[in-house]
């Protein structure tokens, strides 16, 4: 409102402007909603079509009758509550493990002068450079070696070594005031009492962050799990969607498809406000 | 207090991690205590990096020059899973494919958010619907949009060449066609991950001071002119971060062409990763899966390396 922008406020405010200003605006909805809703809308309600009705031509826009027998099919057929649950263990226990272990040596690089800090910090930050895809195969022989393979610590422990998460970690906690660590020192408190009741409690936005990324970064992954789990009971949703589709009735697979996209878009709507500022923060610093 | 704490303020700016020896037997003891405990902090994470991603980043290059079937002992090969990888027909078209696809994405998924956000950026209202409708495709698993992109792409029933028919133009082979499957790949991604890219550009937007634009104005200069000398300007150094990004992103590409063309046809969409996967767990070659993956290494290791570089710089000037 009160920054001027490309446009200024006078010329919105002349007749010309507005019906201009509101054209636009308007263009600018549909669009939108064409481009990103529409699709949403066409996979919900694709679920519900019959089979017949699925494969028509010119398509039906609203669905003749609503069917959730394809939803109930997905449930029970492609065993979701078995992969969800997979993906559930998978996504928690990565979080679990990059708050712990990422916490823990960001506050230790941070904090507590590591001889070799210096270096161990050079080390993991040469990991961005590194783009996490193209070692996918030497991961890969490295789980197995260490007998990994379908389990979800395969998922876990590879999670901790994003260098991304501990150094954004790391920058927040150097940025914490040093008196009031110090005070805490002064009274006697020790140095994970020092982590758990001043550090912690002083850097819930930045782990709020953290978990989000740790989360949805398992929820979404693909290659990865698809490499680690070749049990099928094992695998996450995303991998079973997959190797589900080829053999499976077009309207169960989308009704599917909307279940596994139904946790992540939940948790975007419940926290779209942080993860919108967080991504615009992000992007402009870098 | 006060005059320790004035004392020691000056130290985290300086941040020396190793503060100089003590002669004094005592307090080297805690010294060493401090670091064990130190060390005890950081080991779980430290474990985790080594096994994860250094090791692996050895790991590949030594692979490189093996012949490695698991189970056995590995042969040294000097380079000729490197040749043999440079002969395979799908090398060059992966590669070309991977450039291609890199080059689409960099010409479809750069312009349109730039002008997207732009033009966002001016609306007065509704700016809370706008931010999550263009975030929301990002945030569905990139598998459920490639299944749903590849039933849009159906040549029966799918929902783009009903668009087609109904503003009645010549319907497409879409992922079907060699020609075409490559711009319908980049389509999908640019529908899934512009979300980010759109929320970045209008961060970067609303940080131009508006007297800038004032000035322009004053100087007679016109709408594309205001773009063109303020917009893009003051916006420079966020186009070129998120161009390298996209460049580290898409030369990665995976799940699209895995899941919705499989390769084909006639490989015109296998990637460089793709073909990693495939000689690692199709062929059963992982000397020339690691080939591969050192050669993309190599690659977008350079195009991080500026990227990093950038970042650096321009936190320095800011």
């Amino acid at each position: 409102m009160s920054t001027r922008t490309l446009i200024s406020p006078a010329t919105l405010a002349r007749p010309r402007g507005k019906a201009l200003y509101w054209t636009v605006f308007s263009a600018v909805v549909l669009l939108f909603a064409l481009a990103f809703l529409f699709p949403v809308y066409w996979m919900v309600t694709g679920a519900m079509k019959s089979p017949d009705e699925i494969a028509r031509t010119p398509p039906t826009l609203v669905p003749d009758h609503w069917h959730l027998g394809g939803y109930t099919d997905a449930w029970d057929l492609m065993q979701l509550p078995q992969h969800l649950w997979n993906t559930v263990v998978q996504a928690a226990g990565a979080w679990a493990c990059q708050l712990v272990l990422c916490t823990a040596a960001a506050y230790a690089l941070s904090r507590l002068r590591p001889a070799f800090g210096r270096l161990v910090l050079g080390g993991i930050l040469a990991t961005l450079m590194v783009p996490a895809q193209a070692l996918v195969v030497p991961k890969y022989l490295t789980v197995a070696d260490l007998g990994l393979l379908n389990k979800p610590v395969a998922i876990w422990l590879p999670a901790v070594a994003n260098a991304f998460n501990l150094y954004l970690l790391k920058r927040f906690f150097d940025q914490l005031p040093r008196d009031v660590l110090e005070a805490a020192e002064m009274d006697g408190a020790g140095k994970l009492r020092t982590l758990w009741s001043i550090v912690l409690p002083m850097s819930r936005p930045v782990l709020g962050v953290v978990s989000i990324f740790a989360l949805v970064a398992v929820w979404q992954d693909f290659l990865w799990p698809l490499m680690v789990f070749s049990d099928t009971d094992k695998q996450p949703i995303s991998v079973a969607l997959v190797q589900l589709s080829q053999n499976i009735q077009l309207t169960v697979l989308i009704a599917a498809m909307v279940i596994a996209s139904i946790p992540m878009v939940a948790l975007f709507l419940v926290f779209q406000r942080h993860i919108i500022a967080g991504i615009s923060a992000g992007g402009t610093k870098g | 207090m006060t005059k320790t704490a004035e004392r020691q303020r000056p130290r985290t700016a300086a941040a020396p991690t190793v503060p100089a020896p003590s002669p004094a037997g005592d307090r080297g003891r805690r010294r060493l205590a401090d670091q064990a405990r130190a060390y005890a902090f950081l080991l779980g994470g430290l474990i985790c990096f080594a096994l994860f991603s250094w090791y692996p980043a050895i790991r590949a290059v030594v692979i490189a020059f093996q012949k490695y079937t698991p189970g056995s002992s590995p042969q040294w090969v000097g380079t000729a899973n490197f040749t043999r990888v440079w002969h395979d027909p799908e090398f060059s078209a992966a590669w070309r494919n991977t450039l291609t696809f890199t080059l689409l994405a960099l010409l479809i998924g750069f312009a349109i958010p730039f002008v997207m956000a732009l033009v966002l950026n001016e609306l007065r209202h509704a700016k809370a619907f706008f931010r999550i409708v263009v975030y929301l495709p990002v945030m569905i698993p990139p598998v459920v949009s490639a299944l749903l992109w590849k039933w849009f792409y159906d040549p029966g029933a799918g929902l783009a060449n009903e668009a087609l028919r109904f503003l009645h133009l010549p319907t497409s082979n879409w992922s079907n066609g060699a020609d075409t499957a490559l711009v319908s790949l980049v389509l999908v991604a640019t529908w899934a991950n512009m979300g980010g890219t759109v929320l970045i550009y209008l961060a970067a937007l609303q940080s131009i001071p508006g007297e800038l634009y004032e000035a322009a104005e004053l100087d007679g200069a016109g709408l594309l002119q205001r773009v063109r000398h303020v917009t893009v300007p003051q916006t420079r150094f966020v186009i070129l971060m998120l161009m390298l990004l996209q460049i580290i992103a898409t030369m990665q590409v995976f799940t699209e062409p895995f899941v919705i063309t499989g390769g084909g046809p006639e490989n015109a969409t296998v990637t460089v990763l793709y073909l990693i996967y495939k000689y690692a767990f199709l062929y059963n070659d992982f000397g020339g899966a690691c080939a591969l993956s050192v050669m993309l290494l190599l690659l977008l290791g350079a195009f991080s390396a500026v990227y990093l570089r950038l970042t650096r710089s321009g936190e320095e000037e800011a």
